[in-house]
């Protein structure tokens, strides 16, 4: 990664369409954030500094928020060419986050839909109909996931970058957190359903740990099989199709293993697809509690 | 390095633009520009270009628990505030009665964004403005001492945050009815030691936000925020205003409006006869301060009154200050007086309706209004943030206040006009249909 040098790397930390939570981690840091100095020289950092330098050239940039607007896209390819590593961090960077969900507007009324609904003169929107991960539009060299983001993930991932090592971030899923920390199952014990068996656990099984289920902040892990869990809240807890498919429709629900699970169940709820044989709004179709 | 930010732009000669293209030290992503002929400001706006995200759509369909972790999203910085209103609309309109303790912690919760965010503010984002430094990192080098008092402030709501909603940005704690988890007496109590810091901590912010040099920027606004007889006013009480609207809390839209403005792409809000209202710490002081704990009333007659918040927008760092003192003094009687309760959260049923609520966010009166069905799913959803609350107002400040700055060369002047709008802790990320802004040439 970004090498040995002696010399400070030059640092920028960008948004896209996103809440900001993610750059907060930075903030975060707490006292290691006045350390940060003697590795990492921020030289574009909008939400903390006047100091700017948008234009790079940038040893390491930290990008958050999904690319949504055609001057998004072009604006994250010139980054690009002004990047040495680029770092993509949180949901929304790494999977299009809860905007995404706009990509299944077409199952009712289009993204015009969406439009209308929020505002009064849709003719001054500038939206593109999918909000979508960076790496669909650029290549990535790392990525830190979660809606927000780990701290502890950041420190590791400044830590490895500096010395010019890899990142070393858990692979495994939510489940094997919750077994080791001796957790009774939410989903076992209570009916609740949880995608802790696919998700990739950098929150220390958060959810879980407040007696709740997990909700994806983090992601599918490799290799998940989300059509046998979806198999599983189906069959054992009950849900119907567009219980389901809420439940797996949360803030990583654009990643592939996620999607497609939602496509089977009919789209996220009110973005369902209207039943073959019917004509109803298919965001008033009847629906279990999720 | 260079300071790029600031862009004069060719215009004929008799007229002047001072222009921010990309303003630092705020929550999203925003300009600002001021047009100027002669001696005469012609031309305010404050405009948004950050990205729509369309959440008042998202939400429809959802049942309320999902619909309090998805607005979450709309901001990292204040996400307590918005699961706070859609939750306690959720709750009036099925009738829930929260348990006395669950109520608390609520308040608690509450709390401690407001000290995370008023810290953040104070110390990371305003404070450089008075010091002449372009960030805190850049601060710290001098003054390491302050900075470090203000991430220390920060971290104890950041810990409150934690311990009540497992994390801080996007917390999960919440639900309808209550908790899904409540606290040990225990767990509580370990936050008490960093709290009487913080409190302390907060009574020396006061001290040294008031020994600033303010510019001089007086002015006699209408204000509006929440207010409750009994306490300071956070999630309760009647929204009010200075000349005289009164209302229940839930139903702001029967006061107050959004309108598309020509020449901005925003929906800015105003009371449904057109005036402008200023909202956020400075208006809370001023028209609820009565509610203050006592130490903050303290502090805040030592800053030099009441008066100099309502007149200069530059005092409002001592607003945030005063309400830390509070926050803090009230979380620790929390703390001290709780008792667990039997049950984290009470069921409820759904039932169809308008769930709406307002809240006091660290940056002003958020209102939330949901009608959903009788399965309790969102059929329409309507969200306003206190910043498009905040916007026709703060162009009115632009244009008073930049008579004041143009014998200044225009990147000065620009970033003088910047400094004032930070004041008003302007989170653009918040503005759920702020809109992309083509700039009209006069």
């Amino acid at each position: 990664m970004a090498g040995n040098s002696t010399k400070p790397l030059r640092v920028g930390v960008v948004k896209f369409a996103s809440c900001d939570g993610c750059q907060l981690g930075f903030l975060d840091l707490g006292p290691a954030l006045l350390e940060i100095g003697v590795k990492y020289h921020i030289i574009e950092f909008g939400e903390a500094s006047s100091n700017r330098t948008p234009d790079g050239p940038f040893d390491v940039l930290f990008v958050e928020g999904s690319i949504s607007t055609d001057e998004q896209a072009r604006h994250i390819r010139r980054m690009r060419d002004r990047t040495g590593v680029l770092v993509t961090i949180g949901a929304c960077a790494t999977s299009g986050g809860i905007q995404a969900l706009r990509a299944w507007a077409g199952n009712d009324g289009g993204i015009a839909g969406f439009i209308d609904a929020v505002y009064a003169m849709p003719e001054y929107i500038d939206t593109l109909a999918t909000a979508t991960p960076v790496a669909d539009h650029v290549d990535v060299d790392a990525e830190l996931r979660g809606c927000p983001i780990d701290t502890r993930q950041l420190v590791e991932l400044l830590t490895a970058t500096a010395i010019g090592r890899r990142p070393q971030l858990s692979s495994e899923a939510v489940c094997v957190e919750c077994k080791r920390a001796g957790r009774v199952c939410v989903m076992v014990a209570r009916g609740e359903p949880c995608l802790g068996p696919i998700i990739s656990n950098g929150c220390d099984a958060l959810c879980p740990g407040m007696a709740r289920g997990c909700y994806g902040c983090f992601g599918p892990r490799e290799s998940a099989n989300g059509d046998s869990l979806a198999g599983w809240f189906a069959d054992s807890l009950d849900l119907d199709d567009a219980a389901v498919a809420a439940t797996f429709a949360g803030f990583t629900a654009w990643s592939p293993e996620l999607r497609a699970v939602i496509d089977a169940r009919g789209g996220p709820p009110g973005m369902r697809a209207a039943p073959a044989s019917g004509s109803g709004k298919a965001a008033n179709s009847k629906g279990g509690a999720a | 390095m260079t300071r790029k930010k600031v862009a004069v732009e060719a215009t004929i000669p008799e007229q002047r633009v001072f222009a921010v293209d990309s303003m630092s030290r705020v929550e999203g992503e925003g300009r600002l520009r001021v047009v100027v002929k002669g001696d005469e400001v012609v031309e305010a706006e404050l405009s948004i270009f950050e990205a729509p995200r369309f959440f008042e759509r998202l939400v429809v369909g959802r049942h309320p628990d999902q619909v309090i972790d998805m607005v979450a999203r709309i901001c990292g910085i204040c996400p307590v505030a918005y699961q706070m209103t859609a939750t306690e609309g959720f709750e009036r309109l099925f009738g829930v009665e929260l348990d006395a303790n669950v109520r608390q912690l609520r308040r608690l919760f509450y709390w401690g964004e407001w000290l995370q965010s008023h810290a953040l503010h104070i110390y990371l984002l305003h404070a450089p403005d008075f010091l002449g430094y372009d960030s805190a990192l850049d601060m710290a080098r001098d003054h390491r001492s302050i900075v470090e008092r203000g991430l220390a402030l920060k971290q104890v709501g950041v810990d409150i945050m934690a311990l009540l909603g497992g994390r801080a940005v996007h917390p999960v704690g919440m639900r309808v009815g209550g908790f899904y988890r409540v606290p040990t007496r225990g767990q509580l109590r370990a936050l008490l030691p960093a709290l009487e810091v913080a409190l302390e901590d907060s009574k020396e912010t006061v001290r040294w936000t008031s020994s600033l040099e303010l510019p001089e920027f007086e002015r006699d606004p209408l204000m509006l925020s929440l207010y409750d007889a009994e306490l300071y006013a956070l999630d309760t009480g009647r929204l009010v205003t200075t000349e005289g609207i009164d209302v229940d809390p839930g139903d702001w839209d029967e006061a107050f409006s959004e309108q598309h403005v020509e020449h901005s792409t925003a929906l800015q809000a105003t009371s449904i006869d057109g005036k402008r209202h200023l909202l956020g710490p400075s208006s809370r002081v001023v028209l609820s301060g009565q509610g203050l704990h006592p130490l903050a009333k303290e502090a805040l007659e030592a800053s030099g009154g009441v008066e100099i918040i309502r007149r200069n927008m530059f005092a409002s760092i001592n607003a945030r200050g005063i309400e830390m003192i509070h926050a803090a003094a009230e979380a620790i009687a929390i703390i001290e007086a709780y008792e667990p309760p039997a049950d984290p959260f009470v069921s409820w049923e759904p039932r169809a309706g308008k769930a709406s609520w307002a809240t006091e966010a660290p940056r002003g009166v958020l209102f939330h209004r949901y009608d959903v069905d009788d399965e309790g799913r969102v059929v329409k959803a309507r969200i306003v943030p206190p910043t498009s609350q905040n916007q026709a107002f703060m162009e009115d400040d632009m244009r008073g206040f930049a008579g004041s700055v143009l014998d200044l060369p225009e990147p000065e002047a620009a970033a003088r006009l910047e400094a004032l709008i930070r004041c008003y802790d302007p989170c653009i990320s918040c503005a759920t249909h702020f809109l992309r802004l083509e700039v009209e040439r006069i």
